[in-house]
């Protein structure tokens, strides 16, 4: 007899710790791959799966194999057609010798260096490396659209904890009443009836067809009553619940970046990082994010996502454009009404002279009043960091903000010379309670 | 062919299956695997699995389980890449040489395709496990499942005492040298523990008696002035530690003074999956034959039964023919001689040989054309040969004519290749040997051996790398795996790589010239 055992259902991520395994021995490797892909990418994209094509290093396995380009070999192929004893056929690629060596070490290559794809998990874990994100943080940015399960009518199918008995006892009532389903009084009227008339020591003829006509009633009724149960699995009710998107409104989010010559690619790298993780905690709020960009030197337009990190503008500085564009898209596209509008702009800082008051100006009197939230990175040269980290003092665009930060809750502003230095501007909007009231 | 309106002994005639119906089919094929054909197996264990479980069972090597290594995950994420984009589908079975011969079956195949993987893999492949001699001789299909669920655990238990970062150096280390952790030829010696007293025993003895302490008044002789005297200490050497020795993993592990208990225990198991999978690479042309010359006997054996309908037939016979398709050199499908086609031609040209004998058949093949035994024949070929011996003895002239075999010459410092043999009367016996040769495993493999060890001095190990036809190593795998082996020994190590015959030195180098 032979054996026959259905294993469908054992469990199926035997190879998930290897594979854990192999992903932390390409750590290096991928996260490499993962930034170039970051910097590449849409934001909105940054978050999906992705293919990711590895290169062997790290995740090679040597072993002492025979040097392709090198010695004497014999080979037996099937198909001939036409060669005969001695003919001599080029070898492809020819050129000498040394090219179809090269050949040879090309296939080696594309052999090792293979493609896989990541999971979304795994990507934003890879992604939240160095950005020093506390856990919690971590885990509430990677979930998924929540659900929750809503009331949603009746059924009559569903698990016996869901029974809805109010549902189910007025059904059984009305089918009770509608089938005429016999009350215990009746019956007891009937029964005693007859007690009292069997007591009767001489019955009469009449008693006693009277006594005969009950019993044939009573049995009747027996009878339906047994038909006509008190509660059938007809009348059963469940309560019905169904998934429900925790409901979420549209946001949208203004990225708002200084061109001018002086951003270089270290700078729009890391404020493309501190976009991607707005956008990411927005996703997890919202359904429908707009993502507006923004971009000014001494004039400000609305650009799409390319253009934005990839192309350079040349001319002066003048933040307080790109702010009247914020303003001017606002009002035109997003009525603070219908939209939560969260603000994050990135600059070095320089700003022209007298300009700051302005954008001061801006943001107490109009803007502030429309933004859920509003961050503000300052990129700053690694070797200034240490200077200016610990001072309120800096460009006049940060001595300028430092006035809107006192009187706005919502407004962050923080510098940064290194990934892990943006997650502090939105600390607030990653604490526990992320309620961020408008104020004023 | 006639419509046969009977079809009162069909097995199954829908596509789906159920294990009403693989139960019934399992018993019919095994009545004709087992009464017709001969076949002597293993008892079957089939078992239904979902494809994730097939990428999973790929990724360990098609061993139900196997210890946890990172290896397995590059696998698992390489296969897995390719089987979601649809760059290759999944095998319809894989089975594995133990015993009970365990036969994964794919949830998705037809019933017809459940009928023609049981009889290939339950019985065509099971038959060679059990009775080829490679098999018999080096794998223990007894213990092997025990065994690595024994691997399994203790590596994980070593991975929890001594860390992660300690346990997976030493599997990739070992991993590197997985080609050379085997005994080609013969086993090693096993002294009993009570055997190898008395012979330290004997020994003692043996110096005590031919002490004598006159020999100390003699004058000492400087070693250098003496080279017979190195000499004999090398051959000393070699004598008690067996060398020169081939399976370097089982020198390093008996040798290395660096290795912790656990650590060797670790190269044995790695070296023992070695050893297992060994004669699977040295079989596959004979194994897939069998199997595939079984399964086409037997759906048709049961065909001509009425056990299958046409149109079952049909479907098996159209999956066959694309196992056993074999495109020309200059086809952009041709990735090599397919072993299948290979294998099945080979077995079904002896069928023909057995009974329908051409007058060439009779001069190249004596001892069976036209003995009409093909079962017999067969059964012998399949139990006493591998793909080397099996090609150089029966490839016959009609199947090289067949499969229009020619060979080809590549000199790599030439730029062209020149064909050194085609399909006629001169050239049948060189393809022949040729083509035998390239499926030697010990001829296509680099051929690195340990030849000495200075055990008195730096510890030095020397390996030697026997280079034929002057296939030298890849470079860069060469460096990697050099300092995997010097991880290992813990000391020095260098290769030389001499040629063969004229024991010239090609190159030389040593781990301690390599940048860590």
């Amino acid at each position: 007899m032979p054996n026959f055992i259905d294993r469908r259902l054992n469990p199926k991520d035997k190879s998930l710790s290897n594979r854990q395994r192999f992903l932390r021995r390409a750590r290096v490797e991928l996260k490499r791959v993962i930034n170039e892909k970051i910097s590449t990418e849409k934001i909105t994209d940054v978050d999906a799966g992705h293919a990711i094509s590895l290169p062997v290093s790290g995740t090679s396995e040597p072993s002492f194999a025979p040097d392709r380009a090198t010695g004497r070999r014999e080979y037996v192929l099937p198909g001939n057609r036409e060669f005969v004893l001695g003919d001599r056929l080029p070898k492809p690629g020819a050129g000498g010798g040394a090219g179809a060596g090269k050949g040879g070490a090309a296939d080696l290559e594309l052999e090792d260096d293979f493609r896989f794809v990541l999971s979304r998990e795994e990507v934003l874990d890879l992604f939240f490396e160095d950005l020093e994100l506390p856990d919690m943080v971590k885990s509430s940015l990677k979930e998924a659209i929540a659900f929750k399960p809503r009331r949603a009518g009746f059924t009559t199918a569903g698990a016996p904890t869901n029974i809805n008995v109010g549902r189910s006892m007025r059904n059984s009532f009305g089918r009770r009443i509608a089938l005429r389903r016999p009350k215990q009084a009746d019956l007891d009227a009937i029964a005693d009836e007859i007690a009292v008339l069997e007591a009767e020591a001489k019955p009469s003829a009449v008693s006693s067809e009277r006594l005969a006509g009950l019993r044939r009633d009573l049995e009747v009724l027996q009878r339906r009553r047994k038909l006509v149960a008190y509660i059938d699995p007809v009348d059963i009710r469940f309560n019905r619940f169904e998934p429900m998107p925790v409901p979420n409104a549209n946001a949208v989010m203004f990225c708002l970046m200084d061109v001018s010559g002086s951003m270089g690619e270290r700078e729009k790298d890391l404020a493309k990082r501190f976009f991607v993780l707005l956008h990411l905690f927005l996703k997890r709020r919202y359904e429908r994010i707009d993502i507006v960009f923004i971009r000014h030197t001494h004039q400000a337009h609305e650009v799409d996502e390319e253009t934005f990190f990839h192309s350079t503008q040349s001319g002066g500085t003048v933040v307080s454009t790109a702010l009247e564009e914020m303003r001017h898209i606002i009002e035109e596209r997003y009525p603070s009404r219908d939209w939560n509008i969260y603000a994050a702009q990135a600059s070095d800082g320089d700003n022209l002279t007298g300009d700051s008051e302005n954008c001061v100006n801006l943001l107490n009197n109009e803007l502030m009043k429309l933004c859920q939230y509003y961050a503000y990175v300052e990129i700053l040269d690694e070797r200034e960091s240490a200077i200016f980290r610990s001072t309120d003092n800096g460009t006049s665009l940060w001595r300028s903000y430092r006035l809107v930060g006192k009187n706005w809750r919502n407004f962050q502003m923080t510098r940064i010379a290194k990934p892990g230095d943006i997650y502090p501007v939105f600390h607030q909007l990653f604490a526990k309670q992320p309620k961020t009231a408008r104020s004023g | 062919m006639n419509k046969r309106a009977d079809t009162s002994n069909l097995l199954f005639q829908s596509s789906e299956w159920n294990f009403n119906t693989l139960y019934r089919t399992y018993d019919a094929i095994k009545e004709i695997a087992l009464d017709e054909l001969g076949l002597d197996v293993y008892p079957n264990q089939l078992e239904i699995i979902s494809s994730e479980q097939m990428l999973d069972a790929y990724s360990s090597n098609g061993m139900p389980l196997i210890y946890r290594h990172w290896s397995f995950g590059k696998h698992f994420v390489y296969e897995e890449h390719h089987y979601r984009k649809g760059h290759r589908g999944l095998a319809y079975e894989l089975v594995i040489n133990s015993n009970p011969c365990i036969t994964y079956l794919m949830e998705e195949n037809t019933m017809s395709m459940q009928t023609l993987v049981t009889a290939h893999a339950a019985f065509g492949h099971n038959h060679f496990f059990k009775n080829n001699y490679l098999f018999k001789q080096w794998t223990d299909a007894d213990a092997i499942l025990n065994y690595m669920e024994f691997a399994k655990g203790y590596i994980a238990r070593c991975e929890e005492r001594y860390g992660l970062a300690a346990v997976e150096p030493i599997i990739d280390a070992a991993h590197a040298l997985m080609e050379q952790a085997v005994f080609r030829y013969n086993r090693p010696p096993r002294n009993s523990p009570m055997k190898e007293r008395a012979r330290v025993r004997d020994r003692l003895e043996y110096e005590e008696r031919a002490f004598s302490d006159l020999w100390r008044t003699l004058p000492q002789r400087k070693a250098d002035e003496d080279p017979t005297e190195t000499e004999r200490d090398l051959s000393e050497r070699k004598k008690t530690l067996n060398l020169p020795e081939e399976n370097l993993l089982y020198f390093i592990e008996k040798n290395s003074i660096i290795l912790e208990p656990w650590q060797r225990e670790i190269l044995r198991i790695v070296r023992v999956v070695a050893q297992y999978f060994y004669p699977q690479r040295q079989t596959k042309v004979m194994n897939e034959g069998c199997a595939t010359f079984v399964h086409y006997t037997i759906m048709n054996m049961m065909f001509d039964k009425g056990q299958l309908s046409e149109g079952n037939l049909l479907e098996m016979l159209h999956s066959h023919s694309n196992v056993v398709f074999q495109p020309g050199f200059d086809d952009p499908r041709f990735s090599g001689l397919n072993p299948y086609a290979l294998g099945f031609a080979m077995m079904q040209d002896i069928e023909r040989i057995c009974t329908k004998p051409t007058a060439e058949d009779r001069d190249w093949f004596p001892e069976f054309a036209g003995n009409g035994d093909w079962r017999g024949t067969l059964l012998d070929a399949w139990a006493n040969h591998r793909d080397e011996s099996f090609i150089l003895q029966y490839l016959s002239p009609a199947l090289i004519r067949k499969f229009r075999l020619f060979a080809l010459e590549d000199e790599t410092k030439e730029n062209h290749y020149r064909v050194a043999s085609i399909h006629n009367e001169r050239g049948y016996e060189s393809i022949r040997s040729t083509l035998a040769r390239s499926y030697d495993i010990g001829v296509n493999q680099p051929n690195i051996q340990v030849v000495d060890v200075d055990f008195r001095g730096n510890r030095h190990l020397h390996l030697q790398h026997t280079v034929r036809d002057g296939i030298v190593l890849d470079e860069p795998a060469r460096s990697a795996t050099l300092r995997h082996v010097r991880r290992l020994w813990g000391y020095d190590v260098s290769l030389v790589g001499v040629e063969a015959g004229s024991e010239k030195t090609l190159y030389e180098t040593s781990s301690s010239k390599l940048a860590e």
